[in-house]
C-alpha cells in the first residue's frame, strides 16, 4: 500500500524534438543540455520538487538512454524517497498486445496503474521542453478554488506571435469557452503553456473513454481537452507571470541560452529559494588563462579558457585555446575550440573539436545575404578540420575535412 | 572493482594549530581549498579511487562543518550498505583523542570489528593525488610490515615533528630522525602510511600498556629496527599545509596547468560535496586573467592571479589580484584587494582597499563585514 499523494506529476518526455536536428539525434529533447550545466528536464523536475510534488512519472519513448541515465535514482532532485520520487515510465508489453505511446493522452492512459497506486486527487501534466520556473502548487490552489476539472496554464504572448500557439479564449471569471489551435486571427493572447492540472477522477474517466473513441489521435490538445470542453467540464485558464520559453527549435534554444546572459530577463538561476537542481560532473573549477578575454558570458566548472569569449554559454570541460574567438554561441560539454578558430552565432554539441583557424557561423551584420543567415549547429563527437568554413544556418552531422 | 582488503583512516583534526585562523571555526579537514574543495576531499578521494570502500574519519572538535560536508558520504560513493563512511568523534570526552596513540586506542572497537587486512592512514595536511593501489602493491612486493609515504624535498619549516627517513638500497628504512636540524633536501614522512590492521592494534596496545604516547617516536622510531618498514616515494604535487603562507601558495600553484593535471588527474578525480550553483557569470567589462574560478560566481570587475571559490561576487570597478576568496564572499564596487585570503561569507563594502604581502597574506575571518 502506497501512502496517498495529493498530487502526482506526469512529465511527457518521449518526444523526438525533430526541429532540433543533430542535437536530438542520440537523445530525447528533454535531455538536451541547457544553460551551461543543466538539461532541459531539470527545470520541470526542479519545479516539481520546489512545488512540493513528491511523485513524478517521466514518460519516455524516443532515445531514452541518456535521459534514463541522467535521471537515475532521482537523487540530485531529492526524488529518491522510499515510496515516491521519480519513476521512468516507458512503453511496455501487455497481455492484450504491445503498443508504443500513440499520443500524449495514450501515454498517460497506459500508466493509469502508476497514478492509481498513489490515489491522488490531482494530476499535473508537464512537458519536457520548456524553460521556466513555476510554482505548480499555486496553480493547483487555483484549480481547487475554481472547483475545476481541468486548469490550463497560459501566458500572455504578443498578438503578433499568438498565431503560433494554442490560444485559450476565456470568460471574465477565467473559465475557458473556446480553444483555438494556431489561429490565423487570434481573439486573445492567452497561449497554452502545455501545463495542465486535472482532477484525477475526471481525467481517468476521459482517458478510458478516449482510448476507445474511433478516430482519436489520443492527444490532449486535439482530443481530450476539446471533448471535455464539449461535455461542459469546468475548465479554467491559470495565468502565469514570469519567464517561460519553449525551446523546441534551434532559434528558441539559442535565444533561451542567451536570455541567461541578459540581466533584464527574469530567469534567476542563483535564487536560493527556487533552485534548479542538476546532476553535477566531477571536475575541477574553471581556469581563465593569462591573456584570455571573457565578458558577458556564463562558464561552467572544468573549462580552460585562453581565447576570447563574449556573449556565450560554455558547459563543463570546454577548452578555448589562446587566439580562438567564441561569440554569441553555445558550446556544450567537452568541446575544444582550437587556436585561431572563430565560432560565431553557433551551437556546438558535446565533445566536438573545432580545428585551428576554422570558422563556424557568422554575425548577421557581417553577411550580405541576410535571408540565409541563422544559427550554425555542429553535432556531437565531430571534428571540424583546420581552416574549414561552416556557413551560418548550416547543420553539421558529419566530420568536416580541413583545408590547410 | 570494489573492495581490496584495505580500509582507510583519516585524521581530520591534526595540525590545526598551524593554520589557527582558518581552523578557528572548523576542523583541519574542513578547510576550503582550490576553488571548490575541502582538504579532506583529497585523502578521501585518493582512498576511494584506490578501491578502498571503508573509511573512518577521526574528528575531535569543531566538526560541524566537516559532518555537513561529508553527509552520508554520497559524493565519494561511500554511502553504502556494506562498509562506507564512518565518522568517529570522541565517545565521551575529547581528551580520549589527546594524541594519535590514544585516538587509535579509543577507536579500537572499530578496528577490531573490521575485516580488512590492511589500513591506510592519512592526515589532512597534504594536498595530493596519490594512488594507494601502487603503495599497496609495493608493500606486498617488499613483504613489508609498514610502508611510509615520503617526499624528497626541503623540509617545510613549520612541519610538526618532521620525521626524516633514511633507506638502504632496497628501500628499507634504516634510520628515523624526528625533528632533526637538517638543511637541504631530505626524505620526510608525509603522514601517510600503510600497515597491517592487526599489527597496528598490537603496536597501539603495546604503547598503551607502557604509557608511551608518541606515535612517531614510540612506534615509527621505536620499532623500525624490529619491523620491516619500507618507504614509498611520492613524486607528484604534494604541498604540506603548515602555515597560512603554505596554504596561500598551495592554492596559487593551482594556476599551473601541470599542477592541475597532476592533482585533478582525470582518471582519479577529486570528489567533493556538490552544491547546485549555476555556472559563473562574467559581466560586461569583466577582466579575468590567470585565475581558478568556482561555479556560481558573479564577476563584474578585474580578477588577476586569484583563486575564487563558488558563489563569490566581484563588483564593478573592483580589482582583486593574488587573492584567495572563499565561498559566497561579496566584494563590493571599486575595491582593491591584493594578497588577501578572505574566508567564507565575508562582505567587503564598496571602495575598500586591502593589501597584504606576498610572504604574509592578510586574512579576513569568516562572516566578517569590512
Amino acid at each position: 500500500m502506497y501512502p496517498k499523494q495529493e498530487v502526482v506529476a506526469m512529465l511527457l518526455a518521449g518526444g523526438q524534438g525533430s526541429c532540433l536536428g543533430v542535437l536530438t539525434q542520440k537523445l530525447a529533447k528533454p535531455a538536451v543540455p541547457f544553460g551551461g550545466k543543466y538539461r532541459i528536464i531539470d527545470f520541470p523536475l526542479s519545479n516539481c520538487v520546489n512545488s512540493g510534488i513528491e511523485a513524478v512519472g517521466v514518460l519516455t519513448q524516443y532515445q531514452p538512454l541518456v535521459l534514463n541515465e541522467y535521471i537515475g535514482s532521482g537523487q540530485p532532485w531529492d526524488l529518491d524517497s522510499m515510496n515516491s520520487g521519480v519513476r521512468i515510465l516507458s512503453p511496455y508489453q501487455q497481455i492484450k498486445g504491445t503498443d508504443w505511446y500513440k499520443g500524449t493522452a495514450n501515454a498517460i492512459y497506459q500508466n493509469i496503474n502508476y497514478i492509481d497506486r498513489y490515489n491522488p486527487d490531482y494530476v499535473v501534466i508537464l512537458s519536457g521542453d520548456h524553460i521556466y520556473k513555476m510554482d505548480y502548487s499555486k496553480m493547483i490552489a487555483a484549480h481547487k478554488e475554481n472547483n475545476a476539472d481541468c486548469t490550463i496554464a497560459v501566458i500572455d504572448v504578443p498578438l503578433a506571435e499568438a498565431s503560433r500557439f494554442g490560444i485559450m479564449n476565456t470568460n471574465p471569471d477565467g473559465s475557458i469557452y473556446e480553444f483555438e489551435e494556431k489561429p490565423k486571427h487570434p481573439k486573445s493572447t492567452n497561449a497554452s503553456m502545455g501545463i495542465y492540472v486535472f482532477s484525477w477522477d475526471k481525467l481517468r474517466k476521459y482517458l478510458i473513454e478516449d482510448e476507445t473513441t474511433e478516430g482519436s489521435e489520443h492527444d490532449f490538445r486535439k482530443d481530450v481537452l476539446p471533448k471535455m470542453l464539449e461535455d461542459g467540464c469546468r475548465m479554467f485558464a491559470y495565468e502565469f507571470q514570469g519567464y517561460w520559453k519553449d525551446v523546441g527549435t534551434i532559434d528558441s534554444l539559442w535565444e533561451a541560452n542567451m536570455d541567461l546572459l541578459d540581466p533584464n530577463v527574469p530567469l534567476d538561476l542563483s535564487d536560493e529559494s527556487w533552485k534548479i537542481y542538476s546532476r553535477n560532473p566531477v571536475v575541477p573549477p574553471q581556469y581563465i588563462q593569462e591573456g584570455a578575454q571573457v565578458q558577458n558570458s556564463m562558464i561552467a566548472d572544468g573549462c580552460d579558457i585562453g581565447g576570447s569569449v563574449d556573449f556565450s554559454v560554455l558547459f563543463s570541460n570546454v577548452v578555448v585555446k589562446p587566439g580562438a574567438v567564441v561569440q554569441d554561441s553555445i558550446i556544450m560539454p567537452g568541446s575544444v575550440i582550437e587556436e585561431g578558430a572563430v565560432v560565431q552565432y553557433a551551437i556546438v554539441s558535446e565533445n566536438t573539436v573545432i580545428g585551428k583557424n576554422a570558422h563556424v557561423g557568422a554575425r548577421p551584420e557581417d553577411i550580405v545575404d541576410k535571408d540565409h543567415w541563422g544559427i550554425a549547429v555542429i553535432g556531437d563527437n565531430l571534428k571540424i578540420g583546420a581552416g574549414a568554413k561552416i556557413a551560418p544556418k548550416e547543420m553539421i552531422a558529419k566530420d568536416v575535412e580541413g583545408v590547410e | 572493482m570494489r573492495g581490496n582488503n584495505v580500509m582507510g583512516i583519516i585524521f581530520s583534526n591534526l595540525h590545526e594549530n598551524l593554520i589557527s585562523q582558518l581552523t578557528e571555526l572548523r576542523t583541519m579537514g574542513a578547510v576550503p581549498f582550490g576553488g571548490r574543495y575541502r582538504l579532506i576531499d583529497f585523502p578521501l578521494s585518493n582512498m576511494v579511487n584506490s578501491g578502498i570502500n571503508k573509511v573512518g574519519v577521526i574528528t575531535k572538535t569543531n566538526y560541524q562543518s566537516l559532518t555537513d560536508h561529508l553527509g552520508a558520504g554520497k559524493a565519494w560513493d561511500l554511502s553504502r550498505q556494506r562498509n562506507g563512511l564512518f565518522i568517529l568523534p570522541p565517545f565521551m570526552d575529547p581528551s580520549d583523542y589527546a594524541n594519535r596513540v590514544k585516538t587509535f586506542n579509543a577507536i579500537m572497537p572499530f578496528l577490531k570489528n573490521s575485516s580488512e587486512e590492511y589500513v591506510v592512514i592519512s592526515d589532512c595536511d597534504v594536498v595530493c593525488n596519490i594512488d594507494f593501489q601502487q603503495v599497496f602493491e609495493k608493500h606486498l612486493a617488499n613483504n613489508a610490515d609498514i610502508t611510509l609515504v615520503y617526499k624528497r624535498d626541503v623540509l617545510p619549516p613549520k612541519l610538526q615533528e618532521p620525521t626524516v627517513l633514511s633507506f638502504d638500497a632496497k628501500g628499507r628504512v634504516v634510520d628515523v630522525l624526528v625533528d632533526p636540524a637538517i638543511t637541504g633536501s631530505c626524505s620526510y614522512y608525509m603522514n601517510i602510511m600503510l600497515i597491517k590492521r592487526e599489527l597496528l592494534m598490537k603496536l597501539i596496545n603495546q604503547c598503551i600498556s607502557k604509557n608511551t604516547m608518541s606515535f612517531k617516536r614510540d612506534i615509527i622510531q621505536g620499532e623500525y629496527k624490529n619491523l620491516a618498514v619500507y618507504g614509498y616515494e611520492f613524486k607528484g604535487f604534494a604541498p604540506m599545509i603548515t602555515s597560512m603562507s603554505d596554504y596561500f601558495n598551495a592554492n596559487m600553484s593551482l594556476k599551473s596547468k601541470d599542477v592541475r593535471d597532476d592533482l585533478f588527474n582525470g582518471s582519479r578525480p577529486v570528489y567533493t560535496k556538490v552544491r547546485d550553483d549555476r555556472p559563473t557569470k562574467y559581466g560586461l567589462g569583466s577582466k579575468v586573467s590567470n585565475s581558478l574560478i568556482g561555479n556560481g560566481c558573479n564577476i563584474e570587475g578585474e580578477v588577476d592571479n586569484c583563486v575564487l571559490f563558488k558563489g563569490v561576487h566581484i563588483g564593478k570597478g573592483t580589482k582583486v589580484s593574488n587573492c584567495v576568496i572563499m565561498q559566497d564572499t561579496r566584494v563590493g564596487n571599486n575595491c582593491s584587494l591584493s594578497y588577501v585570503v578572505v574566508d567564507k561569507d565575508v562582505v567587503i563594502r564598496d571602495d575598500k582597499t586591502l593589501a597584504g604581502q606576498p610572504s604574509y597574506p592578510v586574512y579576513i575571518g569568516k562572516l566578517s563585514v569590512v
